[in-house]
């Protein structure tokens, strides 16, 4: 831990790093990293516990995926918790509107490391068949990353079980010797996606100097004319 | 009695906790074989559990069933035009589809500049689709359907959620087989396994030769 | 067949009571003359007055709808029209009342003080037409936030991504320039900023509104208690969706609660006007989610009223109106099961009676997902009749790896599901919550709405009959084959949570005995044509005029108000939405009650947020 930012877990992956004796008598171990991978990754893709966060008519695909048929507690997502604080999935289960991009960006930054993003269905991926409207915002990931996106208008409850597995997957390939593939492990914590700002629009405060471009050429025409 | 009520409800639920072992012993413990006991467990005598163990076992969909469309290609066998597009790029998709999804590039020739019934590029983009399957109803060629795959989900939408004309044809052969019915009884309408056109050409041509060979029989 | 028609049969003609008001208020009142329309165009100056005559003396006490039209283009002045469905309670069809006011300065008298149920409707119409009400207790922004840039239903206002005005575009075919609308435009081209703005210092005043409105700071009363604001959702477990509850609490008893909606508002209406008339099919599925049939069915009669305003009209065929039956009393069926469970969630038991409601409503998708193709957005019906006929069989084929097959006969499977899994299925619920102490206990005398308020608030559906108001749509204005079919209007007469789930329990029996009728009409028509007229038309030709059309949804009576102007695309689409205006009524009844019963008092009015933001 005396070294900078993480070193520590890259050691495990050296080959120099010794095998403890009651592991080596049991199993051949040929990198102490990856037996630590595997075991790290099948902890954790077995207990990713979904946010409850029903937007709209997907909400009720994720509920029915949630029940008695399909199960998703066969996959470890025991329960969909209301909070934040307790959760490791975000399910945007619908459309995701410019007046709810806020909260949902809210909920996003209280999540706690590590943390996945699931855009389930046509409106949450890229606003789906309301896009052209003024209300509703043309993708997720304009805002937050998105690890998953599951299509669909809805996604039938097995198509998000398919999401799940593929989440699965993704949580498989990160390994603790790459520090990119685990970030919330590095020193200085994550920064806060800027919550958007409700104006005569939504504003993404990141792109508030295209904004002021925009004003800017709004404000000359309206002088020129 | 003050709490019979809760009792009574609790007796609910227990009946429905017994109900998974009494159902495995009534079907002498095969509920959980593929197959055989599938529909027992997920039609309407169901009791107990009813859980469908995906991705062991995944519910089959029904031929109407409606996720994202296809492009109807000819078979890659087929021995006069292989991998022909059905689409005639008429547009009847495009302008019947509600969240307006469907781009087609009307194929012409290049010769000519005029246009030819096929269409040059055609495109999807799954993220407006709504899978209402009004590009499927309305197509007077029967070239584009819904498929059944809804095995989709993706890490990455800018590369992988406008789907081109590659990734949208498939072989009539497998439309048949996911809809064996109603492949069936668009054959019939059209008047036989082939395409409209197709037909429509080969019924020119018998009338053609019959009319040469009638001709022949007079003289 | 019932009491109740023979009295619908007595009640004073429609055009009787036009007659009535034209007398009254001559000069102020005039008829609708254009072809295709109804009602009568009121002098805004005398708004109230003929309203308030119409609902004592005339009898029309209900007010279904209120909704504002743009006339851009289409009439003398381009005015923007204040369209009212009023109706009498006794049943027969809607006196229409107009009103007009110039788009420049958009200005009418408000109608709460006359029917309280307008108070959203009119908020809504401020929101997004931008006409101004006065008098109205709180005019302010219900969909969009404070501050957001112009009115957006206004026929010249375009939003960012603004592509064309009408369906089909042009890009799409034959040139098929394909790209994604964000890409292209990131900045959305059509908002229009202050000239000087800034992101710096600016403050947005979508929340400051909200808390400015409540009664926000603490003072201690003689009990020792504050006076608290508390925010509740829109990420909320109990709050159905994306709904939002500004509630003021002494102690822990609500003395305010201010309903924050919007945040499911996909413009439903906007795009409804630029789709053509068919293209709004699967965007109706999208209201109330759990009940597209009913949404179908709603939207395909308002349509049909249109189109038989023109020549050559063919109702649907009797099939046809068979199948629709049957769709949307099983959806109420599910629908009903679904909110008992949720109702059942809000209250503590968590999960278990939704558990097995979901059971019974997987059956019923099954069998839809074979009809229709999907099973939630169903997008069945059609102009004349359905998509496609019953399936003979509900069989899967096996596409992907692993796919299991099942096999039923359609007809079995549905005798199976009426006769036999459903009614125990509604036993179970009984059973297992009717008599329950702690749901009686937290239920019973609890958000009380009382019959006169519940017509005030232009209540509907199950929360407008527990409170003893015997109002049904398929008997009050029947539609469809309802008038042969038998069946009763359930009623209750307390108005409190307990009898909001038991009119739930009654009408899924009354349910049952219908579909018990539908199944044999089934096996008499089969092979029957399912569709009236030539089949397979993506752009049928709608007359021009208005309707009005109404369906008992699950939720309430569900209303399109549709204007055609001869052309591809509505020139105004509405939807009249059940859950929507049923919230009117929620602060009267959470009044006065604990936190912890305003989730079960939303949970028992069974809202759906598709439908509430739209």
């Amino acid at each position: 831990m005396t070294n900078s930012d993480g070193d520590f877990l890259h050691e495990l992956h050296h080959p120099d790093v010794p095998v403890p004796e009651a592991v080596r008598s049991v199993v051949t171990v040929t990198s102490f990293g990856k037996l630590m991978d595997a075991i790290y990754n099948w902890g954790r893709r077995n207990s990713v516990w979904p946010m409850f966060l029903g937007l709209a008519c997907c909400a009720i695909e994720m509920i029915a995926t949630a029940s008695s048929r399909f199960d998703q507690a066969r996959f470890g997502m025991e329960l969909l918790r209301a909070s934040p604080r307790q959760a490791d999935l975000m399910i945007a289960s619908g459309t995701v509107t410019k007046k709810m991009i806020v909260p949902i960006v809210r909920l996003y930054n209280q999540m706690s490391e590590p943390k996945y993003v699931l855009a389930m269905g046509a409106c949450a991926i890229g606003g789906g068949p309301f896009k052209e409207g003024y209300s509703v915002v043309s993708g997720l990931d304009k805002y937050i990353p998105v690890d998953i996106y599951v299509p669909g208008c809805p996604p039938t409850p097995q198509a998000l079980l398919y999401g799940f597995l593929m989440l699965h997957k993704k949580i498989d390939g990160q390994s603790l010797g790459n520090r990119n593939s685990v970030p919330w492990y590095s020193r200085t914590p994550g920064e806060d996606v800027p919550v958007p700002v409700l104006g005569p629009d939504i504003i993404d405060p990141r792109q508030a100097y295209l904004l002021r471009r925009a004003t800017t050429t709004a404000s000359e025409a309206h002088a020129s004319a | 009695m003050y709490g019979s009520g809760i009792v009574r409800g609790l007796g609910v639920t227990l009946r429905h906790f017994l109900n998974t072992y009494l159902e495995d012993i009534r079907w002498g413990f095969r509920r959980h074989v593929p197959d055989e006991a599938f529909p027992l467990r997920q039609g309407l005598e169901t009791r107990g559990i009813f859980t469908v163990e995906y991705p062991e076992e995944k519910i089959a969909t029904p031929e109407r069933f409606r996720f994202i469309p296809f492009l109807v290609v000819e078979n890659y066998d087929h021995p006069e035009r292989p991998g022909h597009d059905w689409c005639t790029s008429c547009g009847i998709c495009a302008k019947a589809c509600p969240p307006q999804c469907i781009w087609i590039v009307r194929g012409t020739n290049p010769e000519t500049g005029r246009p030819v019934p096929e269409p040059d590029e055609f495109y999807i983009d799954i993220d407006l689709c709504m899978n209402c399957g009004f590009c499927a109803e309305f197509c007077p060629f029967d070239a584009i359907k819904m498929d059944h795959d809804y095995e989709l989900a993706s890490y990455d939408r800018t590369t992988a959620h406008v789907f081109d004309k590659q990734r949208l044809s498939k072989e009539f052969r497998y439309w048949q087989s996911i809809a064996p019915t109603r492949a069936v009884e668009e054959a019939e309408a059209r008047g036989g396994w082939e395409h409209k056109d197709v037909l429509k050409q080969r019924e020119k041509e018998a009338r053609a030769q019959a009319r040469a060979s009638g001709g022949e029989g007079e003289g | 067949m019932t009491e109740y028609v023979q009295i619908a049969e007595t009640v004073t003609p429609l055009q009787g009571a036009i007659h009535r008001l034209e007398a009254q208020f001559a000069g102020a009142v005039r008829r609708d003359d254009r072809e295709g329309f109804s009602g009568v165009i009121v002098d805004s100056g005398r708004l109230v007055e003929v309203a308030t005559f119409a609902r004592d003396t005339l009898g029309f006490s209900y007010l279904s709808s209120a909704t504002a039209v743009d006339y851009l283009g289409k009439a003398e002045g381009d005015p923007l029209e204040m369209v009212y469905h009023t109706y009498n309670l006794q049943g027969g069809p809607a006196l229409v009342l107009k009103a007009r006011t110039p788009r420049s300065e958009a200005t009418l008298p408000s109608l709460v003080g006359v029917w309280p149920g307008a108070n959203f409707q009119e908020r809504e119409a401020w929101d997004l037409m931008g006409i101004r009400f006065e008098g109205h207790p709180n005019l302010t922004r219900i969909l969009m936030w404070e501050g957001f840039n112009g009115h957006p239903l206004r026929k010249d206002w375009h939003e960012a991504y603004y592509e064309e005005d009408t369906k089909p575009f042009d890009s799409r075919w034959p040139e098929g320039r394909v790209s994604r609308a964000e890409e292209h435009n990131p900045y959305g081209r059509n908002v229009k900023y202050p000239a000087d703005f800034a992101l710096d210092g600016y403050e947005s005043l979508a929340e400051k509104a909200l808390y400015d409105a409540a009664p926000m700071g603490v003072h201690v009363t003689d009990m020792a208690t504050d006076r608290v604001v508390v925010s509740m959702g829109p990420q909320h477990p109990s709050t159905h969706g994306v709904f939002r509850m500004i509630a003021t609490l002494d102690g822990e008893t609500i003395v305010g609660l201010e309903p924050v909606m919007g945040y499911l508002h996909r413009n439903h209406d906007k795009i409804g006007e630029r789709n053509t008339f068919l293209h709004n099919m699967p965007f109706t599925d999208r209201l109330d989610y759990f009940c597209s049939m009913s949404n179908n069915h709603g939207y395909a009669l308002a349509v049909e009223q249109l189109m038989a305003l023109g020549k050559r009209y063919e109702p649907p065929t009797y099939r046809a109106e068979a199948i629709r039956v049957l769709m949307v009393e099983l959806t109420r069926i599910l629908n009903h099961l679904v909110a008992i469970g949720f109702l059942l969630n809000d209250l503590g038991a968590y999960f278990t009676p939704l558990m097995y409601a979901i059971i019974e409503r997987e059956l019923i998708l099954d069998f839809f997902e074979a009809t229709s193709g999907s099973r939630m957005m169903c997008n069945y019906m059609r102009f004349g009749g359905v998509a496609y006929d019953l399936p003979q069989r509900i069989e899967g084929t096996a596409a992907l790896v692993n796919d299991r097959v099942r096999d039923f006969d359609t007809m079995h499977y549905l005798r199976d599901l009426i006769n036999d899994r459903l009614p125990r299925a509604i036993d179970q619920t009984n059973d297992l919550l009717t008599t329950n102490e702690i749901i009686t206990n937290r239920c019973i005398g609890v958000g009380v709405l009382t019959r006169e308020d519940a017509i005030a608030c232009s209540a509907a559906g199950p929360v407008l009959r527990a409170s003893g108001v015997p109002y049904d749509v398929r008997r009050a204005e029947p539609y469809s084959i309802y008038p042969d079919l038998e069946f009763d209007v359930a009623v209750r007469y307390h108005g409190d949570i307990y009898d909001r789930y038991l009119i739930r329990l009654d009408e899924m029996r009354q349910s049952i005995r219908i579909l018990k009728q539908i199944l044999p009409i089934l096996e008499e028509t089969k092979g029957q044509p399912f569709f009236a007229g030539r089949g397979g038309q993506y752009n049928p030709r709608i007359p021009a005029g208005e309707a009005y059309g109404r369906a008992e949804n699950p939720k309430g009576e569900l209303g399109y108000y549709v204007v055609s102007d001869g052309g591809q695309n509505p020139w105004r689409y509405h939807v009249r939405a059940p859950s929507f205006i049923n919230l009117t009524a929620l602060e009267q009844m959470c009044k006065g009650h604990k936190v912890a019963d305003v989730v079960a008092i939303l949970g028992s009015i069974d809202i759906v947020l598709g439908e509430v933001d739209r």
